[in-house]
């Protein structure tokens, strides 16, 4: 493994435990760094202004993101369409700290994902599944996320994503080494990151929940089913008061196993985002990148 | 021995790990009442300083923090912990701890892309690797009972001001226990 991998694998380590918030300008970075945040996520619009405007969305403005480098001195990462290599180039110039090859924006490329391989800066990636996550990691993410279903404000995806990796996790922890062969066969991941998995019954990567997550109790749920930290994206900046919201959701990833902290934190936070049922929506953007 | 480990956010099972294969018994310190729970050492781990010193505050766990260092608990900081001791921090207005003699540069070696991995001599042992995450270094050291324990290309990356330790490189993301050794030794 080269050193580079490493460190970036190593700076997702750093940022377990902790929250990174979708902002759209330099004001919403500061507010949501002093609210807590662990890393912000420079875009242009967040998911639920992606569901409702539609068209094609892509990579944000450099500008923008040089301003939001410029506010905050915690990481800053940047999402670039789904196999767009060109996009995540320009961030890599950009010096982002971390790129998000991401179905939220609209997919260049319906086959192939980015050779992460190829670049120094970092990647994370979204799975619904153990096979998604490894397949990612192999083509070089250092990170890896649930996809849930963004801008819904609804967590039932994240949640069926975060069980259905950690499930089959254990199922390959529980096989014979014979066995994995056969299903690295089926995942179409390496036998060699299948038996880590099996052997340490976890992703080599860290693994981040994302995807619906609007309340505290959303966050810690997350955390209890096994997330290492939590992505927020428009559950802060849709509600009726983001700091204290932000606020809020960092301190129920830290207390997120205890109910009476927990409760104290969900209290009288304002409106939360309206939100839409997953199944009211017609694009799901989980199906994207497989 | 029992060592506390400040588990707000970061890389605090890191340290855990590390600790604990030294034969240290450890456990996580989340909120202000385990602040008080008998330990012989505390860590304050790597990750982001903005974000652990914002919960430390709105948990009321600040001013109990620092009188358990100031009274004499061994204490080692890595990294975001290494700001969070720091009395200044140049390039950053902060409020932090600030218990320890010792000015900072926060995100010195720039951004991700310029983290970096490298061995050095630590407290005079050669061939120490050192881990570097968007790291910062000591600019300086404010008084005279400060004493550096490890320089890379000029820069101070490790120092000891009585019981308080501190790396500017994660030693708990290698397999070398060098850098461990050194806290456990101080908290006998």
């Amino acid at each position: 493994m080269n050193k580079r991998y490493e460190l970036n694998k190593e700076l997702a380590q750093m940022l377990k435990g902790g929250v990174i918030m979708d902002v759209t300008n330099a004001k919403q970075a500061k507010i949501a760094e002093e609210a807590g945040a662990c890393a912000v996520m420079a875009l242009e619009r967040i998911p639920a202004d992606i569901r409702a405007s539609g068209g094609v969305s892509r990579m944000s403005d450099p500008k923008l993101i040089k301003e939001i480098q410029e506010t905050v001195t915690i990481p800053v990462m940047a999402k670039v369409r789904i196999g767009h290599f060109v996009e995540a180039q320009i961030l890599e110039a950009l010096e982002i700290d971390y790129i998000d090859e991401s179905e939220v924006l609209s997919p260049a490329d319906d086959t192939y994902h980015i050779d992460k391989t190829k670049f120094k800066a970092p990647f994370v990636c979204g799975a619904k599944n153990l096979g998604e996550a490894l397949r990612r990691i192999e083509e070089g993410a250092s990170m890896i996320r649930t996809k849930g279903e963004p801008g819904t404000g609804d967590v039932i995806q994240a949640v069926v994503h975060m069980r259905m990796i950690q499930s089959e996790m254990r199922r390959m922890k529980s096989l014979s080494e014979d066995e994995l062969y056969n299903e690295a066969k089926n995942l179409q991941v390496s036998y060699d990151l299948l038996k880590y998995v099996h052997e340490n019954g976890k992703l080599p990567v860290v693994n981040f929940a994302a995807g619906g997550v609007a309340t505290p109790a959303d966050a810690a749920l997350m955390m209890q089913l096994g997330a290492e930290g939590v992505f927020v994206g428009s559950g802060i900046f849709k509600s009726g008061d983001p700091a204290k919201r932000a606020n809020a959701i960092v301190k129920a990833v830290t207390n997120f196993d205890d109910p009476k902290v927990l409760a104290e934190l969900s209290e009288d936070l304002g409106e939360a985002m309206v939100g839409i049922n997953e199944n009211e929506i017609d694009l799901l953007m989980s199906n994207r990148g497989q | 021995m029992i060592v506390g480990v400040l588990a707000l956010q970061g890389a605090f099972i890191e340290h855990q790990k590390m600790l604990e294969q030294l034969g240290v018994e450890t456990f996580q310190i989340r909120n202000k009442s385990h602040l008080d729970k008998p330990m012989d050492g505390i860590v304050l781990p790597g990750g982001e300083s903005t974000t652990m010193y914002r919960v430390l505050r709105d948990q009321n766990m600040v001013e109990p923090l620092k009188k358990i260092i100031n009274d004499g608990l061994p204490t080692f900081g890595t990294c975001a912990g290494l700001l969070l001791l720091a009395k200044e921090v140049d390039n950053y207005k902060s409020e932090y701890l600030q218990t320890m003699d010792i000015e900072a540069k926060k995100n010195a070696y720039g951004r991700q892309l310029g983290s970096f991995k490298t061995v050095g001599e630590f407290n005079g042992q050669k061939d120490t690797p050192f881990v570097f995450i968007r790291a910062p270094y000591i600019v300086e050291t404010k008084n005279d009972n400060v004493e550096v324990l490890a320089i890379v290309d000029d820069k101070i990356v490790a120092a000891r001001q009585n019981n308080q330790f501190v790396t500017a490189f994660h030693s708990e993301l290698t397999d070398d226990l060098t850098v461990h050794k050194f806290f456990v030794d101080m908290l006998k």
